[in-house]
């Protein structure tokens, strides 16, 4: 590729994916407040997303990594991709981000490759890095400090082995962050726990080795059907009987049966053609909540039995196409038990 | 520049969005904020049909937890004719925010009612999701400028 062909690219690119210029007034904290405060609080102090306001983490990273993070987010790790904001919006934020910071923002890393290698790297991550960052790099588990970790923990390890990690870190970053440490976070000094200049390097070129793999796991397709649906030869009372026997069988709390309009009509109006049954395994709907406490958009568990005419349904979401507003790997393998007992509910209940 | 480049475009497709989940941090304690939330819901025209009480589940089940609710609500005739003609909706029926504790302040979330249009590809279907999209921002809007 030519260099005088790279604007076109990079316009076209903007032009997709709704990349416009600001407007005048432009505020980095009104912009973090909308935008980033609901995941890493107003002062930055972390909640469902890591903390931000830590000084040694500000005075790692430069702004093209702040940058690059806001616009692709971590795939398969909850942050999103704002690819909605303007650049001189996400320029804002950054800037309301160094502003918790004393010191003025650093120098640019710079983006040539650090030389190592990968084979030794890949010995030395094992070794000192793999507890925390998972062996492939996935990183811990859970979400920020909410939730699935005590407040009193102060950061979760990210995921070296994603995407949009390895296209926003330059290697000189990485190689830094190693060197130094982050005060306030469990990562320590490499350079304080004996290693050399030399291991360092390996470890980031193993670290970048990763782009050339698949990553460990990435956001749930989005080709699943929105519901899941049977048809019920019974009639609507029976099939209700037989959801309810397979909730039972399921070992999943009967919470409450109720028409969808009951709380809207009148007492005694409701509508039974579209009943729904509400029902919850809690021993799972917590270890849900440990892994995204975000999660409650699937609560409780319910099934509709509709009754259109002479035909009856059974019907319920598919978390395996929900999962994917998320954002959140670990939230899909918990989504694909839930799809498989929602499935085993339908059958059972049409059986 | 390249690495960048080859980055952004391979990140092109596979990027979740922003806007899919509508997400505020309100700085009000839960029962202020609980009781905020279903005052703006209804200041939006729409009926509160029911709040689930997930903590009182989980604690007695003897789990810990912070206070954690469902808020379900909609526009009764509304929903009673969508579903009329669109019982593939109920399961999406009635909409609601999740609404949890995090220390003083209060968390406030949903699903994009918009998103919803990529499972419904209906011109009408799509102008009522987009309604209820308005309407869902207006309510955190509401509740995140009370303070």
């Amino acid at each position: 590729m030519t260099v005088h062909r790279f604007p076109a690219l990079l316009f076209l690119f903007a032009a997709a994916s709704g990349v416009q210029a600001a407007g005048p007034g432009t505020d980095g904290a009104h912009l973090y407040r909308r935008h980033c405060s609901a995941c890493h609080g107003h002062d930055g102090t972390g909640g469902v997303g890591v903390p931000l306001a830590l000084p040694a983490f500000l005075a790692s990273v430069d702004d093209p990594y702040l940058n690059r993070t806001i616009r692709l987010g971590r795939p398969g790790r909850v942050m999103p991709a704002f690819t909605q904001l303007a650049d001189a919006e996400v320029a804002a934020i950054v800037q309301h981000l160094r502003s918790w910071s004393p010191q003025p923002a650093m120098a640019n890393h710079a983006r040539q490759p650090v030389r190592g290698n990968v084979t030794r790297g890949q010995v030395l991550f094992a070794r000192h890095c793999a507890t925390c960052h998972g062996a492939r790099g996935e990183g811990g588990h859970g979400t920020g400090v909410t939730f699935s970790r005590p407040r009193s923990a102060p950061i979760l390890a990210p995921a070296l082995n994603n995407r949009g990690f390895l296209a926003a870190a330059s290697d000189a970053m990485i190689k830094t962050t190693l060197m130094h440490g982050r005060d306030g976070t469990p990562m320590q000094s490499f350079l304080k726990q004996g290693l050399r200049e030399r291991d360092i390097n390996d470890i980031v070129a193993y670290v970048r080795a990763f782009e050339r793999q698949p990553p460990p796991a990435d956001a749930a397709p989005d080709k699943e059907p929105p519901i899941l649906v049977r048809d019920s030869s019974y009639s609507l009372e029976e099939t209700l009987e037989k959801l309810k026997t397979a909730i039972a069988a399921a070992n999943m709390r009967l919470i409450r049966v109720q028409t969808l309009d009951q709380g809207f009509a009148a007492e005694g109006r409701e509508n039974p053609d579209q009943t729904i049954v509400y029902s919850c395994d809690f021993r799972f709907l917590n270890e849900a909540l440990q892994v995204d406490p975000r999660v409650g958009l699937f609560l409780p568990c319910r099934v509709t039995v509709v009754r259109h005419g002479d035909r009856v349904q059974v019907m319920s979401i598919n978390p395996k196409r929900l999962s994917r507003v998320f954002n959140n790997v670990e939230l899909d393998r918990l989504c694909d038990q839930m799809y498989d007992v929602y499935v085993n509910l339908l059958e059972e209940s049409v059986l | 520049m390249r690495r960048w480049l080859i980055a952004l475009l391979v990140l092109w497709t596979g990027t979740v969005g922003a806007d899919e989940l509508i997400m505020a941090r309100v700085t009000q304690s839960f029962p202020e904020a609980m009781n905020n939330l279903q005052q703006t819901i209804r200041e939006q025209g729409y009926v509160v049909s029911r709040v689930q009480r997930v903590d009182i589940g989980l604690t007695t089940s003897g789990f810990q937890t912070a206070e954690y609710r469902l808020v379900f609500f909609g526009k009764p005739e509304e929903i009673r004719q969508l579903t009329a003609r669109h019982p593939e909706l109920i399961p999406y029926l009635p909409l609601e925010i999740v609404i949890f504790a995090e220390g003083d302040d209060s968390i406030i979330l949903a699903a994009s009612p918009a998103k919803l249009a990529e499972f419904y590809p209906d011109p009408e279907l799509g102008r009522q999701f987009s309604r209820w999209d308005r309407d869902l921002r207006a309510i955190f809007d509401a509740m995140t400028t009370a303070h």
